[in-house]
């Protein structure tokens, strides 16, 4: 690869990590790279300073603690799909991990590099927002960010200059409070493994099988992943049949200002949300206990 | 079974496939440069200037040129096109552009610097000033009226206008008609996606004069050929062009670009080796594409489904320069195979190739037969359908039938062999095709369940390439024979080398095979040499599936003339007239000459190997040494042919296409390693499904390539695909002496159509004829569910 010149440094804690934000303005942080090397490869990204928190230890592993799972930012999506933590409370983060890209990008990518770039194809971002996730981030002192409010456009988050992800707190799907249901369904760009489409959602039944909590998300089809809690609301406490996830997604669910490229115009794209919308909610529900 | 017919494992992959492969890029030389090309933003555009002087600053760089001065004197010196048709409009192709670009890639400027990294980021501070121009990427739109001209010599950015078989006869075919199929059909464009992207490594002695280049060809004599004539004018014997490994091709490195001309030319300069390997988004703005094709296609029938004529009209995609062999591809690779596997009494054809401002279009497996067979089994497909008849009914009617071989088609062909219904019928029961169309049956009336479609593409493609004389007389400006050297060490083993040159194919080791077959020997006793002007005499290289037909000739040829040689040399040891004795390479104790009818009284052939070059006693008419050379020029093209199977299943709601099953029956003759066989047709037929379902470079209306990375540009990947199911019929080949055909293109050539037909059949419910090439979702959504709005 033939990028612009840059120096580097390798950081060995998040403080340290921090210390050299402060000192090199506009510097970026590397963890799997995996969306910023093939970004500075073709020199549309060309930040002077790279800052390489691949090896900050505090940044790794899957924990469960009081109802939450913590994944440090560093898990890749290898560990993430294999995590028997999340196997067993919540499957769905997991699901989505395998399903991007090939074992290549698995293996190096990290969920943390994955949320901070906000690709708006990627698969993790709906899944985050889907289960009520809480984005951990450092600066000069610790702030919780929820998904939902994250995101603030095209490649943008709420993430600042000099501030380092962390980790992200996930509720337990399968707590005590009941067992939910999650399902991520996607349908992958052919050439990039990208999401044009990618469903994230979550259902929790009553003992009757009527909605006790639902929520659905998406990837691929807006700058931003969509949140269509209007559906969600209109499955509360109603009866969780086919034609009932239909008729809500029909009505409710619409993608404003869809995502349009060669590959796939706005028009379809905010079909497939309405499919696979529909489609993760069923899968989700068939696996609600 | 002999050595020919074994699926021995090919030689080549344990180094290949645990790293040890040495590519062009692998290579260095001490005091080596590094090369960058700076290319062209615009589709089109008048350069103002050019200002290298802060390049030619930049800390490690030791020269920048531009197309100024890679012309001194004035005299502008191009890359060539090779092959020649009646009034081809051939503008100049500049090394570096000197006045004006025309398209995204074409170079501006080299930098020349100390490392990669340094040349590179010079590259960035040659400022060149552009005046765009207007431009054009359609085919269809480059002759309307007020398109921009792309070069002065083509006022009307026509290349050529051919034109191919009888209209008149045609156009009364069509009046007698009954029933007409028409379809207007768009060929994709698509990009090679060699592994390996194109390199090359110039290294000059300048106190003998020499020039080595090591570089990604196909055909390294051929391209040595072409720049002494053309690019370089250096003397031939004076330069040496050797292709290490190199990572596939697909026709891509059988074209001569300026690239390796400027690296050489470079490298003479400047006294120093150079090398310039192109990264994977400057191989996909300047790898010659392929395709890129607008046609209008009809098939006039009588009511019983029998054809009656063909009539085609296409505007075939040149790209910005003529490429070496770009006006081959569309006209006699093309329009030579419009009658497919059917006996077609009318046929007419017209194809206009026009220049627009797109990467230059070439070769790309399959080159031109892809293109007819989809044109022909599209309308097969539309034909049963106006018909009423299956698709399989429709074709199984109109083959050629076996007792009209050989047959002369009304498109200059003479089809030698062919037996086309059992490929059809071996493929329909391999499918099990009439419980398919049950179950397609099933699946329409329920909701529930995916659309099943079923898709047959019965093709022929005319390969080994070539015939002499006929390509001669059509305008190739050279014969397509092939060579062969065998050489017999005095311990037995055997060297051979061979012209053509292999890039994946596989020919170190069935190249081994046939003269292992021959001879009686072990393979590994067998060392294939090709690929280097200084150790092969001559050679075509590899491409148009000629390697087994026209190399393997070859080298029977001459492995004959060996065992000629020995058999002098075995009458003379035994004191035998030479008619007398007889070589039997599977005699019992090994291979042996013996004396007809008398098998004790043998001489093995170790012995009279050995004794060839131990020669003391030989008489005044026997020389010694043991080695012999063919140039084999084949009589006619080789026809393979085979009936593929496409199954596919449609989500209704989002139109997702899956393919669910391939069968694919080839008959390539006969086989000299079946596993390399199975293992062309499978890459081919991925690469064809790629084709109809993902690939497609899409130039917007400026001229930009939109799809220029594997981020925007799918190549099929194996968990896209099934796996296929593969089987064959054998016809051998009458006139060459293996009996084989080529097969390294045929999965392309047939699986576009299958597929294409698969899906258009699921969707016939709903009232679709055509769908374009690739076959997206969104496009099966909007006929599934906006009535055919595209």
């Amino acid at each position: 690869m033939f990028p612009a010149r840059f120096d580097y440094h390798r950081a060995t804690t998040v403080d340290d990590a921090l210390r050299l934000l402060g000192e090199h303005p506009g510097a970026k942080l590397l963890a799997g790279g995996h969306s910023l090397i093939p970004m500075m490869k073709l020199r549309l990204a060309m930040p002077e300073v790279l800052i390489d928190v691949g090896r900050v230890s505090e940044l790794k592993g899957i924990e469960r603690e009081e109802g939450k799972i913590y994944v440090g930012a560093l898990t890749t999506h290898a560990e993430l799909a294999a995590s028997e933590v999340l196997a067993a409370h919540c499957p769905i983060l997991a699901e989505a991990a395998s399903k991007i890209a090939d074992p290549a990008v698995r293996n190096k990518g990290t969920i943390g590099g994955n949320v901070a770039h906000a690709d708006p194809a990627s698969d993790l971002p709906a899944v985050l927002v889907a289960t009520g996730a809480v984005i951990h981030l450092k600066g000069r002192r610790q702030r919780q960010v929820k998904a939902a409010d994250f995101f603030t456009g095209l490649l943008a988050t709420d993430l600042g200059e000099d501030e380092i992800l962390t980790r992200i707190e996930i509720p337990d799907l399968h707590g005590r409070s009941g067992h939910a249901g999650s399902a991520y369904l996607k349908y992958e760009h052919p050439a990039s493994g990208y999401a044009i489409c990618g469903a994230a959602a979550v259902v929790k039944k009553n003992a009757d099988g009527t909605c006790a909590a639902a929520s659905l998300a998406l990837n691929g089809v807006s700058a931003t992943p969509f949140d269509a809690a209007r559906v969600c609301r209109e499955l509360i406490g109603a009866p969780l049949d086919d034609a009932v996830i239909r008729q809500a997604v029909n009505d409710h669910l619409h993608v404003g200002d869809p995502l349009s490229d060669v590959y796939a115009s706005g028009l379809y794209r905010a079909e497939l949300a309405k499919v696979y919308g529909r489609r993760a909610l069923r899968l989700a529900r068939d696996r609600a206990r | 079974m002999g050595v020919i017919g074994s699926s021995i494992k090919r030689r080549e992959d344990p180094a290949l496939i645990t790293g040890r492969g040495r590519y062009t890029d692998d290579l260095s030389l001490p005091g080596m440069l590094h090369a960058v090309i700076v290319r062209s933003p615009h589709a089109h555009a008048r350069i103002v200037s050019i200002d290298a002087a802060a390049a030619r600053a930049a800390e490690g760089v030791v020269a920048v040129y531009d197309g100024r001065d890679l012309v001194p004197g004035g005299e502008i010196k191009g890359v060539p096109t090779g092959w020649l048709l009646p009034d081809l409009k051939v503008p100049v192709h500049p090394l570096l552009a000197v006045d004006r670009v025309r398209y995204v890639g074409d170079g501006v400027a080299v930098v020349v610097a100390e490392s990669r990294y340094a040349a590179r980021d010079a590259a960035d501070l040659v400022e060149v000033e552009y005046e765009p121009l207007p431009a054009v990427v359609d085919p269809a739109k480059a002759t309307a009226d007020g398109a921009p001209r792309i070069h002065d010599e083509a006022p009307e950015n026509v290349a050529f206008d051919w034109q191919l078989g009888d209209r008149e006869k045609t156009d009364a075919a069509f009046a007698a008609a009954t029933k007409v199929a028409r379809l207007k059909l768009r060929n994709n464009r698509l990009i090679p996606h060699a592994v390996e992207p194109r390199a090359c490594l110039a290294d000059y002695d300048p106190t003998s004069g020499e020039l080595t280049l090591r570089m990604t060809s196909q055909n390294p004599h051929v391209h040595r050929l072409l720049m002494h004539l053309a690019s370089m004018g250096l003397p031939e014997h004076k330069m040496r062009i050797i292709a290490p490994e190199v990572g596939g091709g697909f026709g891509s490195k059988i074209h001569h670009y300026p690239d390796e001309a400027i690296t050489a030319w470079c490298a003479i300069n400047l006294k120093r080796p150079v090398k310039w390997t192109a990264t994977r988004s400057e191989a996909n703005l300047t790898d010659a594409h392929g395709r890129d094709h607008a046609t209008t296609a009809e098939l006039a029938l009588d009511d019983g489904g029998r054809i009656l004529g063909l009539r085609v009209e296409t505007y075939a995609a040149m790209g910005a320069y003529l490429s070496t062999f770009a006006a081959s591809v569309p006209t006699y690779l093309y329009g030579t195979l419009l009658s497919g596997q059917y006996d077609i009494p009318a046929i007419h054809v017209h194809v206009y190739g026009v220049f627009t401002n797109t990467t230059p279009v070439d070769a790309y497996r399959g080159a031109g037969r892809p293109e007819a067979t989809f044109v022909v089994e599209r309308l097969m497909d539309a034909a049963a359908e106006v018909c009423g008849l299956d698709p399989a009914a429709i074709r199984r009617r109109n083959f050629v039938p076996p007792e009209k071989f050989p047959y002369p088609t009304q498109v200059a062909l003479e089809y030698d062999s062919g037996n086309y219904e059992p490929a059809l019928d071996k493929a329909l029961e391999l499918a099990g095709y009439d419980a398919l169309r049950e179950a397609q049956k099933a699946a329409r009336d329920d909701p529930k369940k995916p659309l099943i479609g079923i898709g047959l593409s019965s093709y022929i493609e005319a390969c080994g390439l070539a015939p002499s004389q006929v390509v001669g007389a059509l305008g190739a400006q050279a014969g397509l024979w092939e060579s062969a050297k065998i050489r017999v060490q005095p311990s037995g083993s055997v060297t051979v080398y061979t012209g053509s040159s292999a890039h994946g194919q596989g020919h170190h080791t069935t190249f081994a095979q046939i003269v292992a077959d021959k001879l009686g020997i072990d393979p590994e006793q067998v060392e294939v040499v090709h690929g280097d002007t200084e150790k092969v005499q001559f050679g075509m290289g590899t491409y148009g599936s000629r390697s087994a037909a026209v190399g393997g000739s070859a080298i029977a040829t001459a492995t004959d003339k060996v065992v000629a040689k020995a058999r002098k040399i075995a009458a003379h040891l035994l004191e035998a007239a030479e008619e007398d004795v007889v070589f039997d390479p599977a005699a019992d104790g090994g291979p042996a000459f013996h004396v007809r009818g008398v098998p004790d009284k043998r001489q093995g052939w170790g012995d009279v190997v050995l004794q060839a070059y131990l020669a003391h006693n030989y008489p005044d008419d026997l020389e010694p040494g043991l080695e012999e050379t063919s140039f084999y020029n084949p009589s006619n093209f080789v026809y393979p042919f085979g009936t593929h199977v496409a199954v596919v299943e449609i989500d209704r709601e989002t139109g997702e296409v899956r393919l669910a099953r391939y069968v694919a029956v080839d008959d390539c003759g006969n086989q000299i390693n079946p596993m390399i066989v199975a293992g062309q047709v499978h890459g081919g037929i991925a690469q064809g499904v790629g084709q109809a379902l993902w690939e497609q470079a899409v130039y917007d209306d400026s001229g930009q390539l939109v799809t220029g990375t594997l981020l925007d540009y799918a190549v099929p990947r194996a968990h896209n695909l099934p796996s296929f199911e593969t089987d064959h019929t054998v016809t051998p080949c009458p006139h060459n002496p293996l009996g084989v055909k080529g097969i390294g293109e045929a999965g392309t050539i047939a699986s576009p159509a299958a597929v294409v037909n698969a899906v258009v059949d699921a969707l016939k419910p709903y009232g679709v004829n055509h769908l374009d090439m690739p076959i997206t979702p969104e496009k099966v959504w909007r006929a599934i569910h906006l009535k055919g709005a595209l």
